[in-house]
C-alpha cells in the first residue's frame, strides 16, 4: 500500500520527515517498508516558455531556442528534439540542475553554439506516459530526415518536392504553417503543386514534429500526414523521426515555476506492508486514523456532500436486485447523467500516481480516487448498457461467459457472482468490469457502484479465475459494510466537483445485513497481567478513543468501529493498548512459574553423539532436500515396480525435480558427492542425518524414519575406510553382537563390494562401494561410497551404559599365526574358526596381514593374526599358550581348511 | 713407590681430563684400575714394605684410587652430557614444518547455529520437541487460528498431498505447539526446530526448504515481557552481550498480540547500510503471545493459563551469524564451504 504525503496532509498535518514518519509507524503497527522522494534528486529544473525556434547554423537536426525561464533575460537551449514549437511550455533543466538517477546537467557548447542546460523529455524526469498520458509523441515521417538504407538505392529521390508522387496517393507536401488547435492536436497548411498549380490544404494532426518548411508524405485520399508506420519505413531511414522528445506540458504553470511542483514531484510517497487483518488500513483514511493516533494529532474526516439535482428519478431507472444476499450483504449505489468523459484535473492524476494508480479518465479515475482514500473498491458502468435499467447481483450460471475489462473472456461458475443486467453478466463482482458497460468516451449515464460482497467468494473465484485484482485483493479480507454509502457519496461529490455530471438525486441502498457494533469490556487488570506491565485505566481509554473505539453508557466497554472487524476480544484491546503504548516500553522480565526439566530425548541425544563420531572421522554435515526427483529412483537403480519407490508426491511442486518426497536419503547424497566430485574437492567424506518419508503413517500422515548417510569419495578412500567409520560408530553406541554379510544383489552398490550389517538379527544399515552404474548416472566416473544407517535401529542396537571391568593382573601371551586357506575363506570365517577353537585364553585377534604371491599357490592366500592369550588369575606360562594356539591351528584346518604357513 | 703413586695419579689424571669418547674413558680405567692395571700393579708391590710402612702407603694407595675413580665418574659424565647435547642438537626440526593434521569432519553451519539455539533453552527448562513434516492442514492452520481464506493456504504458498489440501508440507514448525499443547501436561515449555517448506523458489535469500525453530510457554501468569526478555536473552546468546533489540507490531494468526523482533544492524549500529537495507534493523523473528483462541482449541482456559510462542528461521540467523551472503551455500554442500565452519 503506497501512501502520498501529501494526501495524508489534508486529514492529518504530521511534519515528520520521511525516516521518523516511517520509524514511528513501524513501531505502531503499520510496518514501512520504504519512503520515496518522489522529485528527490531533481534539482533546478522549471518551466520555461519557448520565445523562438531558429535551425542550428551548423547542424541539420538541432534547434537553438530562446526561452523565458521566468527570469529578466531569456535562456538559449540548443536541443536535437523536434516535437517542440514556439510558445511550448517545456521542462527546463538549468545550469547546475540535477535530474534522476545522479545526472548532472551544466551549460556547455553545442556545435559551436551555447546551450545553458537541457530541455527534458518525461523520462529525464523519471516519468513516463502512464504519469502524462499526453506526452505521448506521435511522429510524422519527415521527407527531409529521409536517409535511405542503401544510398544507391533511394525509395525516395533526394529531391523530391512538393507535388511528387512518392506512393499511390501519398504525395510530397511542405509545411506552410503549423498552429496548435489546443486539446494537444496541430492545425497544419499543407502546400504541394497539383495540375501545375499550388494547391493549400488545411488539417488536424497528432504529429508534433511539424515544423515551417518541413516535408512531409501527404495522403491524398484519407487526408492525412502519413506516419513511419503508413510508410512501412523503419526508424534507422528517418533517424529524428522519433516517438520521443520533449515533455511539452499542458498544465496550469508559468514559466519559472519549479517542475516538481507542476508535476506533481513534490510529494512523498511512503510504501507499507499492512498485515491481512488490517484491510481498513488499505486506505488513505485509514492510514491517517493510524498516523493520527501515532503522532497524537487530530484528524479532519470530512463528509461527502452531493447536491444533486441531476433530472430523473432514480428508481424508476434503476432497479436493483440481489438474489443471493449472504454473497451480498450490501449493494449501494447512485446514478449521474450527462457525463463529460474527459482527463481529471492534475491534482486528482498527481495523487492517483503517487499512489502507483495510472489515471484514465474523470470517471474511472474517482473511481480509483475512492478506493484509495476510502478503501472501499467502487465500480463505475454504463447505463445504456445495462438492459432493462435492473442491476441483478446473482450466481454465475454454469459456463456462463463474460468478457472482462482487461479483454479475457472468463468462463464462469455458479460458486461465482456476477453483476447482471437483465438479460446478462456485465461484470465480476468484486472483481472486474465487464468490457461489455465499460465507460467509453461517448458515455453519457453512469452507474456508480458501492457494494459489500462475501469475502471468501471473492477470494475463491479471483483464485480460479487466476486474477486478483485491487478490489479482490481487498474485498477478500473482509471490508466495512458501513463504508458503501459514504464512498459513493464521495464519489458522486467528485464528479460535482469536477463538472463531470449530473448526479441524481437519492441512493439506491440494499442492506441485507445491519451489522451489529461489537461491544468489549475493557479489562485493565488483565491486560496489564497479558502485557506484564502497569498501563493505567485511563492511558488505555485514551489510547482506545484515539482508534475510534467508542466508550459506552454502561460503564467499562467499548464499542469497536465498524472498520475494525479484527478486534473481537480482550487480547485484541490488549494489542492496541500494546502498540500506542509501545511494544519497547513494555518491561523485559525473565520467566517466573514452575521450573520445568527441560532436556534431549535419548533419540536426539544419540543423533549429538552419531554426530560427533561423525565429524571426528572426518565427515562434514550436509543438508538436502527433501523432495527429490522420481528420475533419482531410476538413477540409483531401482526396478520400475520396486516397492520403495512408493512416495508422497506434492500435487503442486515448484518442478519435476522436487516433486515427491524420497524414501531413500541415497540419491541426496550421491547428489552432493557429484558436485564435489566436479568441483574437484579432494578427499570428500559428507554425512547427513535426515529423513525419509514412507507412506503408512498415522492420519494418512507419512513414517519420518531418520537415517544417517554418510557418503564419501577421494583418490585413497577405499571400503575399509568406510567400514572403519562405520563399525567406529557401532563401537561408540555399544552395539553388540555385529556382523556384515556379503550383498551381492542391492542394485544401488558394488555387487562385491556391498555389506548389510546387523547388530544380533536387527539390520541396522548396508555400506558399500556405490554401483559404478550409478555412480556413472550422476555424473562420476570414480569410486563413490556410502553407508545409509537407520536411525531406530541405531537406538535399538545402543548398548547398555558402561561397567567397569577390572584391569588384567596377569601379563597377556601374544603368538601370531599365519595360515594358508583358499581365496574364497573369508577373514570373518577365519575368525570365528580361531575363536571356536581357543580354550577360554584368548581375548583378541587382530587381523594383520593378507599376503598373495611368491611361495603361496596360486587360488590360495595367507592370512596373518595376532592373538592375545590371558588368564584372569595366573601367569601363563609358554607351554599353555602353545596348548591353545594348537587347538586353534586345528580348528582352522577343519572349519576352513587352513594350515598353518 | 709413593713416587709411584703419585706419578700414576698425575698421569692418569690428565689422561682422563682429555678422554674424548667412552671407548677410550673405559680403556684408560682398565689401563690404571684394571685387575693388570697399573694402579693395582704398585699395589702388588706392598708385600714388599714394612709392616710400619704398610698403613701409610696403603692408605695413599686408596687415597689415589679414590681421585681416580671420582675421577672417572666425573669424565663419564661430562661425556654423557655432552653426548645427549649433540644427540639433541642432531635431532632438532624445523618447527614451521606443518603439523600432520588428523581429518576433522565440520557440523554444517545452520546445525551449528540450531545447537546454539538449544543450549539456551533447555538450559532454562525447556524440552526439545521433533515432529512430522508431512502434517495436517488441520494442524498447520485450522488449530492455530488460520481461517479459510488466510492467504499462506493458498496453493500457490503452500505445498500439498491431496485435492482437498487435507495433508500438505508444513509452512511453519506452528503445528509442534499444538501438537505439544495435545500431548504435554501443563505447564509447558518447549521448542521444536526442524525442516517447513514453502513454494518460493530458489534464489539468494529464498528456498522451498528451509528450517526454523519455534518455541513455546504456557503457564500461569506468563506475560508479554517474560517474552522479551526470553528473546532478548537469546539475541545476546547469539549475537553478544549489548545486542540492541526492538520489537514492532505485527500479525499472526495464532498469536496476539504479536510482534516481530528486530536486531539492530551489526554493520552500521541502526544508522542504516546496504546490509540492513538502510532501515538499521534487520528482522529477526516473529512471536506474541498465544491467541486465546489457540488455546480454546486445546482444551487449555485463557483465563487460567497464558503462554506466548516465537517463531525464527534457521538458515537466516546462520547467515547473520556466520555472515554468508547466499541462502544457495547452505543447501550446495560445497566442503570449501563447509569446512569453514
Amino acid at each position: 500500500m503506497n501512501l502520498s504525503r501529501k494526501w495524508l496532509n489534508e486529514f492529518v498535518e504530521i511534519d515528520a520527515g520521511d525516516r521518523e514518519f516511517a520509524e514511528a509507524m513501524t513501531l505502531s503497527g503499520s510496518k514501512v517498508e520504504l519512503t520515496h522522494d518522489m522529485g528527490g534528486e531533481i534539482s533546478n529544473v522549471v518551466v520555461g516558455r519557448i520565445l523562438s525556434m531558429e535551425r542550428h547554423p551548423d547542424s541539420d537536426h538541432m534547434w537553438v531556442c530562446q526561452l523565458d525561464v521566468g527570469r529578466e533575460e531569456p535562456v538559449q537551449i540548443v536541443t536535437g528534439a523536434w516535437n517542440i514549437h514556439e510558445g511550448d511550455l517545456v521542462p527546463v533543466a538549468l545550469h547546475k540542475s540535477t535530474l534522476p538517477g545522479g545526472k548532472k546537467i551544466e551549460k556547455g557548447k553545442l556545435r559551436g553554439v551555447l546551450s545553458n542546460g537541457m530541455l527534458c523529455s518525461l523520462s529525464e524526469l523519471g516519468l513516463d506516459e502512464r504519469d502524462f498520458p499526453y506526452g505521448v509523441i506521435t511522429a510524422a515521417a519527415l521527407l527531409n530526415d529521409y536517409h535511405p538504407i542503401d544510398p544507391d538505392k533511394p525509395s525516395i529521390p533526394a529531391d523530391i518536392k512538393p507535388g511528387d508522387k512518392v506512393f499511390g496517393p501519398v504525395m510530397c507536401a511542405g509545411v506552410a504553417n503549423v498552429s496548435p488547435s489546443g486539446d494537444g492536436k496541430w492545425e497544419c497548411t499543407l502546400i504541394r503543386t497539383e495540375n501545375d498549380g499550388p494547391c493549400a490544404t488545411t488539417l488536424l494532426t497528432d504529429c508534433q514534429n511539424l515544423h515551417k518548411w518541413d516535408l512531409v508524405a501527404y495522403n491524398t485520399k484519407t487526408n492525412t500526414i502519413c506516419t513511419l508506420a503508413d510508410l512501412h519505413a523503419e526508424q534507422k531511414e528517418f533517424p529524428h523521426c522519433i516517438p520521443d522528445g520533449i515533455f511539452v506540458l499542458q498544465e496550469d504553470c508559468k514559466p519559472g515555476d519549479d517542475i516538481k511542483a507542476v508535476t506533481g514531484l513534490d510529494d512523498h510517497v511512503v510504501e507499507f506492508e499492512i498485515t491481512p487483518n488490517r484491510p481498513d488500513c488499505l486506505s488513505v483514511i485509514g492510514l491517517a486514523r493510524e498516523a493520527a493516533a501515532t503522532f497524537d494529532k487530530p484528524c479532519r474526516f470530512h463528509q461527502p456532500e452531493v447536491k444533486g439535482g441531476g433530472e430523473g428519478v432514480l428508481p424508476e431507472l434503476l432497479d436493483v436486485e440481489t438474489p443471493d444476499p449472504e454473497l451480498c450483504p450490501r449493494y449501494t449505489a447512485r446514478m449521474v447523467r450527462n457525463v463529460k468523459i474527459g482527463p481529471s484535473p492534475k491534482w486528482m492524476r498527481e495523487r492517483l500516481r503517487a499512489m502507483g494508480v495510472r489515471p484514465i479518465n474523470n470517471i474511472v479515475d474517482i473511481t480509483n480516487y475512492v478506493m484509495l482514500e476510502y478503501g472501499q473498491p467502487m465500480h463505475a458502468f454504463d447505463y445504456r448498457y445495462v438492459k432493462g435499467g435492473k442491476i441483478v447481483v446473482r450466481r454465475a450460471q454454469d459456463g456462463e461467459e463474460l468478457t472482462t475489462l482487461d479483454g479475457n473472456v472468463r468462463k464462469l461458475n455458479s460458486n461465482m457472482l456476477v453483476i447482471a443486467d437483465d438479460t446478462r453478466a456485465v461484470g465480476l463482482a468484486g472483481i472486474m468490469g465487464g468490457l461489455n458497460s465499460e465507460i467509453v468516451e461517448d458515455t453519457v449515464d453512469v452507474v456508480f457502484e458501492s457494494a459489500n460482497f462475501d469475502g471468501t467468494t471473492i477470494r475463491k473465484t479471483a483464485l480460479s479465475l487466476g486474477m486478483r485484482t485491487e478490489a479482490s485483493a481487498k474485498f477478500e479480507k473482509g471490508l466495512d459494510i458501513l463504508n458503501t454509502l459514504p464512498a459513493v457519496n464521495r464519489a458522486c461529490e467528485l464528479v460535482e466537483l469536477l463538472g463531470a455530471g449530473e448526479v441524481l438525486d437519492g441512493v439506491i441502498d440494499i442492506l441485507n445485513y445491519v451489522p451489529q457494533p461489537t461491544v468489549l469490556k475493557v479489562e485493565p487488570d488483565r491486560i496489564n497481567a497479558l502485557l506484564g506491565t502497569d498501563v493505567s485505566e485511563n492511558v488505555m481509554y485514551t489510547i482506545l478513543q484515539k482508534l475510534g473505539f467508542e466508550t459506552t453508557k454502561e460503564r467499562g466497554m467499548v464499542k469497536v468501529p465498524s472498520w475494525r472487524g479484527d478486534v473481537k476480544e480482550m487480547a485484541d484491546l490488549a494489542e492496541e493498548v500494546a502498540r500506542f503504548y509501545g511494544y519497547n516500553n513494555i518491561p523485559t522480565t525473565l520467566m517466573k512459574g514452575q521450573t520445568t526439566l527441560g532436556g534431549y530425548s535419548p533419540e536426539q541425544k544419540l543423533e549429538q553423539a552419531l554426530g560427533c563420531v561423525c565429524r571426528s572421522c572426518g565427515y562434514d554435515e550436509i543438508i538436502t532436500y527433501s523432495f527429490i526427483s522420481p528420475t533419482w529412483y531410476d538413477k540409483i537403480g531401482w526396478e520400475a515396480d520396486a516397492p520403495c519407490r512408493r512416495s508422497f508426491k506434492i500435487l503442486n511442486p515448484l518442478g519435476e525435480d522436487t516433486s515427491i518426497m524420497r524414501t531413500t536419503t541415497l540419491p541426496s547424497m550421491l547428489d552432493i558427492l557429484a558436485r564435489n566430485y566436479n568441483y574437484r574437492n579432494k578427499d570428500v567424506r559428507l554425512y547427513e542425518l535426515g529423513r525419509i518419508y514412507q507412506p503408512g503413517g498415522e492420519n494418512g500422515l507419512a513414517n519420518e524414519a531418520k537415517v544417517l548417510t554418510l557418503g564419501a569419495c577421494g583418490e585413497s578412500f577405499s571400503f575399509y575406510d568406510l567400514k572403519g567409520t562405520v563399525e567406529a560408530i557401532l563401537k561408540d553406541i555399544r552395539a553388540e553382537k555385529v556382523t556384515f554379510l556379503p550383498v551381492a544383489d542391492d542394485p544401488s552398490y558394488h555387487p562385491g563390494r556391498c555389506a548389510y550389517f546387523y547388530s544380533g538379527s536387527d539390520m541396522v544399515g548396508v555400506l558399500g562401494q556405490i554401483h559404478p552404474n550409478v555412480a556413472k548416472s550422476f555424473g562420476v566416473d570414480a569410486e563413490l561410497y556410502c553407508a545409509e544407517l537407520s536411525l531406530d535401529e541405531l537406538m535399538n542396537a545402543k548398548g547398555a551404559d558402561p561397567e567397569y571391568v577390572p584391569l588384567p593382573k596377569f601379563p597377556s601371551v601374544t603368538r601370531d599365526i599365519a595360515v594358508v586357506c583358499d581365496e574364497a575363506v573369508t577373514v570373518g570365517a577365519l575368525e570365528n574358526a580361531i575363536r571356536k577353537g581357543a580354550k577360554g585364553l584368548l581375548k583378541e585377534v587382530s587381523l594383520f596381514d593378507i599376503y598373495r604371491g611368491k611361495g603361496i599357490d596360486e587360488g590360495k592366500k595367507s592370512v596373518a593374526f595376532n592373538l592375545v592369550l590371558r588368564a584372569d588369575d595366573r601367569s601363563l606360562t609358554s607351554e599353555e599358550a602353545d596348548e591353545d594356539v594348537k587347538s586353534i591351528l586345528a580348528a582352522l584346518e577343519r572349519e576352513c581348511g587352513a594350515k598353518l604357513r | 713407590m709413593k713416587e709411584q703413586l703419585a706419578k700414576i695419579k698425575s698421569e692418569a689424571m690428565t689422561a682422563f681430563g682429555a678422554v674424548a669418547s667412552p671407548a677410550a674413558l673405559d680403556e684408560l680405567r682398565v689401563r690404571y684400575l684394571g685387575k693388570k692395571g697399573e694402579l693395582t700393579a704398585v699395589l702388588k708391590q706392598m708385600g714388599r714394605l714394612s709392616p710400619e710402612e704398610r698403613p701409610a702407603m696403603g692408605a695413599l694407595a686408596n687415597e689415589v684410587r679414590a681421585a681416580l675413580e671420582e675421577a672417572i665418574e666425573s669424565a663419564a659424565k661430562k661425556l654423557e652430557e655432552e653426548a645427549l647435547e649433540a644427540r639433541l642438537k642432531a635431532e632438532s626440526l624445523d618447527v614451521t614444518v606443518p603439523g600432520k593434521a588428523p581429518k576433522l569432519g565440520h557440523k554444517h553451519p545452520m546445525y551449528r547455529a540450531l545447537d546454539e539455539i538449544k543450549d539456551i533453552f533447555v538450559g532454562m527448562g525447556f524440552t526439545v520437541l521433533d515432529g512430522p513434516e508431512i502434517e495436517l492442514a488441520q494442524l498447520n492452520f485450522d488449530r492455530l487460528n488460520a481461517e479459510e481464506g488466510h492467504p499462506s493456504r493458498d496453493w500457490s504458498d503452500s505445498f500439498y498431498f491431496d485435492r482437498d489440501a487435507r495433508v500438505m508440507l508444513r509452512s511453519q514448525t506452528s503445528p509442534m505447539q499444538v501438537r505439544a499443547m495435545d500431548s504435554m501436561p501443563l505447564p509447558i515449555r518447549i521448542i521444536a526446530p526442524g525442516r517447513v517448506y514453502r513454494k518460493d523458489e530458489i534464489d539468494a535469500t529464498h528456498s522451498p526448504m528451509f528450517h526454523q525453530v519455534e518455541g513455546m510457554v504456557i503457564d500461569k501468569n506468563v506475560t508479554m515481557a517474560d517474552l522479551k526478555g526470553t528473546l532478548n536473552l537469546l539475541a545476546e546468546e547469539l549475537f553478544g552481550k549489548g545486542t540492541v533489540t526492538r520489537f514492532r507490531p505485527h500479525h499472526f494468526p495464532f498469536t496476539e498480540p504479536s510482534c516481530e523482533m528486530d536486531v539492530q544492524c551489526h554493520k552500521c549500529g541502526g544508522a542504516g547500510c546496504p546490509t540492513c537495507k538502510g532501515e538499521g534493523w534487520i528482522e529477526l523473528l516473529g512471536a506474541g503471545m498465544i491467541h486465546p483462541n489457540v488455546l480454546r482449541m486445546a482444551n487449555i482456559d485463557p483465563e487460567e493459563w497464558s503462554g506466548w510462542a516465537f517463531g525464527m528461521g534457521l538458515e537466516r540467523t546462520a547467515m547473520r551469524r556466520f555472515k554468508i551472503a547466499d541462502l544457495r551455500l547452505i543447501f550446495e554442500n560445497d566442503v570449501r564451504f563447509l569446512e569453514q565452519f
